[in-house]
């Protein structure tokens, strides 16, 4: 935490808690605030867009990670954080708190694990497994003041690199540093640059890739947000290590408030020398441009992004050439994900040794993640690559909520796979990840409890995917769709004998042919989820059954007499009225009036709810 | 709105750019902006600003999903079908939102009040089941739940619950 000594108070208005009214209570405190005579400052963890012509007072910070409970509030330097904070409660903090210096017990954040309410934030199961590398500056920091980036190191590492580093050794000590491409290739970084180095030509360029486009993730959009300074600086070394003066900054049109924090930090890097003409005194020039994507999926493929900010529709051409040697308008071009330029100034700053004592031997370093689905404290979590499954499921992230039984986690996205309980002692990392079917993807991490079937849930990415695709190439665009029919027959109880094999045998068709990534990752939530959860395939198509009550055609609920405690609670929640029962007595559900859709057996907290 | 307008305001919103075809993307999504839609004139004065063919603009709005070119509804509901959204029941607030509606994702009511949009993640996984409607969030949603807001800007009373 923070050790200035002024009395702060940060606001998390990350995604996940702006969606929770954090910039109500934001504004409430500044409120309060301004009818005291205190000096405090106010800092909200991300800027609203609308408040764009508030008075420059304002410091702004980004998410802090544990979404679940927000919005969070953390007091400085009494680091105190709260949870859940309502505007009603920005009253009490301040008097209490602000004032006092006391603690409002009620708002504490109480650890499951260690079994007791906790004050310091740092002291959290949650946060005490992690290591914030990219995330360094996420969520204590206001993106809208440099001057809160240059006090933490900010732009060091670019004058240590431009005055006290010749071109090839930025590049050797990145390639020393084995940072891989956090976007989902892993692709080694420093391997990249020097092709594009040596690559023949003048005019080159630099495009960090901000099209982060998997449902269920939200890694980059916090980076953008909360420290969008590092972005840049990571770009401009690089500009400087293989002699480019454009960048482009590719950020998706979605991502309002990252669009305009990267504009801004663009605004006052120029001002101070940090991009544009002869940067820090130096004879280096470099910009960067922001361009917004169009919400396609396949442009955080770095061919179509390419394409698509030439002005085109993003697909994908056929590799090599690669973008290193001929991309962006031909032309020689480095393209990185947002969170692996996020990983350079501190590589140049901190050594490469540094970097590799964190993280495993093949993938050295942390890796951001979005933890999400079924799973205690969604959030967004940063720990070092090795770490296993378990680690960052059960204790970072609290386990399944309401006693369900964990099933399986995916990774990667759509291009991902499900990896099933037997593996959770698994190390985090590029290549036990791929090696289990499944791959590191940018970090989305979806955990999926015995309420999730396995069948629809490959269905659900392959629909994305035939959404996707960009029908350039047969295989992905018409190998894609049939597969997305015969699940979808299969979860609509028209599955028949043969269809698993007809799927893998298509599957590894499209794997072997497709044109690009998209197409190539396609088919691994099916076939990692037909190697790992077989039975449940085919009790969909031999037994028309979905066991986790899922597939509408193949579900009927009902009521385990011998556990029912005839509570109600399944007869208030059912949206139709279908189940009906006296109170303490056993309950009924009507399959006339059933709509399947689960609820009731989601919220029977005795687990009385059963698929027929 | 008449023509020539819409015509001399996509020039304004064009000519904040330059007359280079890259340009095509950025044109259009403020264009989007304005109107939620992409008019067929502000397409044609778009081509010839640029010098994009029009069969090329054509083809790049109906690639990108962020583009539409029918109007939408006066209140545009976005229902997440993230995967945490996806497997927390999202499917159900479809199935909600046609019995008290009637309009399949894609679709505008009779009455121009609403646009139902299937989206694939709006960063808020932690309130899945998500929705937003114009600019506000609503969360943990259940069809009850859902009902009740449905209801509310229906009566007009919270269009603009921010």
């Amino acid at each position: 935490m923070q050790s200035s000594k002024r009395l702060t108070i940060l606001v998390c208005c990350g995604p996940g808690c702006i969606a929770n009214n954090s910039m109500q209570v934001y504004e409430a405190f500044k409120k309060h605030i301004a009818g005291s005579y205190l000096n405090v400052e106010v800092a909200m963890t991300v800027e609203c867009e609308c408040d764009k012509e508030s008075s420059p007072a304002i410091k702004a910070t980004g998410c802090h990670g544990l979404c679940e409970h927000g919005p969070l509030v953390t007091i400085l330097p009494h680091d105190i954080t709260y949870i859940k904070v309502k505007v009603e409660d920005v009253s009490e903090i301040i008097e209490k708190t602000v004032l006092k210096g006391e603690v409002v017990e009620r708002l504490l954040y109480t650890d499951k694990i260690q079994k007791k309410k906790l004050v310091k934030r740092d002291e959290w199961t949650f946060y005490r497994k992690q290591k914030k590398v990219a995330l360094r500056h996420v969520g204590l920091i206001d993106p809208g003041k440099i001057d809160e980036y240059l006090e933490r190191d900010g732009y060091k590492a670019l004058e240590k690199a431009l005055k006290d580093m010749t071109r090839s050794e930025v590049i050797e000590e990145v390639k020393k540093s084995g940072l891989r491409g956090r976007g989902g290739g892993g692709f080694p970084t420093g391997l990249k640059w020097s092709f594009a180095a040596q690559a023949e030509g003048t005019c080159k360029y630099v495009i960090c890739n901000g099209d982060e486009g998997d449902p269920g993730a939200f890694m980059d959009r916090a980076v953008l947000e909360g420290d969008g300074h590092a972005v840049l600086e990571g770009m401009v070394i690089c500009g400087y290590a293989i002699g480019v003066d454009h960048g482009f900054l590719y950020i998706r049109d979605e991502y309002g408030l990252a669009v305009e924090n990267m504009k801004r930090a663009i605004v006052a890097a120029r001002e101070r020398g940090f991009l544009g003409e002869h940067i820090l005194g130096t004879g280096f020039s470099f910009d960067v441009e922001i361009v917004r994507g169009g919400g396609a999926f396949v442009c955080g493929e770095e061919m179509s992004l390419i394409r698509s900010i030439e002005g085109n529709t993003g697909e994908p051409v056929p590799k090599p050439p690669y973008p290193a040697d001929k991309g962006l308008w031909g032309k020689p071009t480095v393209i990185n994900n947002v969170e692996t330029w996020t990983n350079v100034p501190v590589i140049i700053n901190k050594g490469a040794d540094y970097f590799r004592s964190i993280g495993t031997e093949n993938s050295p370093g942390t890796k951001v993640f979005a933890l999400v689905g079924k799973v205690n404290n969604t959030g967004l979590v940063e720990v070092p690559m090795g770490t296993t499954l378990r680690e960052i499921i059960f204790e970072i992230g609290g386990g399944i909520p309401k006693g369900r039984k964990f099933k399986a986690v995916q990774t990667g996205g759509p291009s991902g796979g499900c990896i099933p309980e037997a593996k959770l002692d698994l190390p985090v990392d590029f290549d036990s990840l791929t090696a289990e079917g499944s791959m590191m993807g940018s970090g989305g991490m979806i955990v999926v409890d015995d309420r999730t079937c396995m069948v629809e849930f490959a269905r659900y990415y392959l629909k994305f995917l035939s959404e996707e695709s960009c029908g350039k190439c047969v295989p992905c665009r018409q190998g894609i769709k049939t597969m997305l029919e015969i699940l979808t027959d299969i979860c609509e109880g028209r599955g028949q004998e043969g269809d698993i094999d007809l799927l893998v045998e298509i599957g590894q068709m499209v794997q072997e042919a497709s044109l690009c990534a998209l197409g190539k990752s396609a088919p691994n939530p099916v076939l990692s989820n037909i190697a790992n959860f077989r039975v449940e395939f085919e009790e969909h198509i031999k037994n028309k059954r979905c066991p986790a009550g899922v597939c509408k055609d193949l579900t009927a609920f009902y009521i385990d007499s011998k556990i029912c405690v005839g509570c109600a609670v399944c007869a208030k929640r059912c949206p139709v009225g279908a189940i009906s029962g006296d109170k303490k007595q056993l309950h009924v559900i009507d399959q006339g009036k059933c709509t399947k859709c689960g609820i009731c057996m989601d919220n029977c907290q005795f687990h009385a709810v059963r698929v027929k | 709105m008449d023509l020539s307008q819409i015509k001399q305001e996509t020039l304004v919103v064009a000519s904040t750019y330059k007359p280079e075809p890259r340009f095509l993307l950025a044109v259009l999504q403020d264009i989007q902006r304005k109107y939620k839609y992409l008019p067929k004139q502000s397409l044609e004065v778009v081509s010839e600003y640029l010098d994009v063919p029009l069969t090329k603009v054509y083809g790049v709005v109906t690639f990108y999903k962020a583009f539409s070119l029918t109007p939408k509804g006066e209140n545009i509901i976005k229902v997440c079908d993230g995967t945490a959204c996806h497997i927390k029941g999202s499917m159900n607030l479809i199935t909600e939102i046609k019995a008290v509606l009637g309009i399949d994702p894609g679709q505008t009511t009779a009455d121009g009040k609403f646009s139902l949009e299937i989206v694939n993640c709006i960063g808020s996984c932690a309130l899945a089941p998500v929705m937003m409607i114009n600019e506000s969030y609503y969360g943990k949603l259940t069809p009850a739940k859902l009902r009740a807001v449905l209801e509310s800007y229906r009566e007009g009373g919270m269009v603009d619950a921010k």
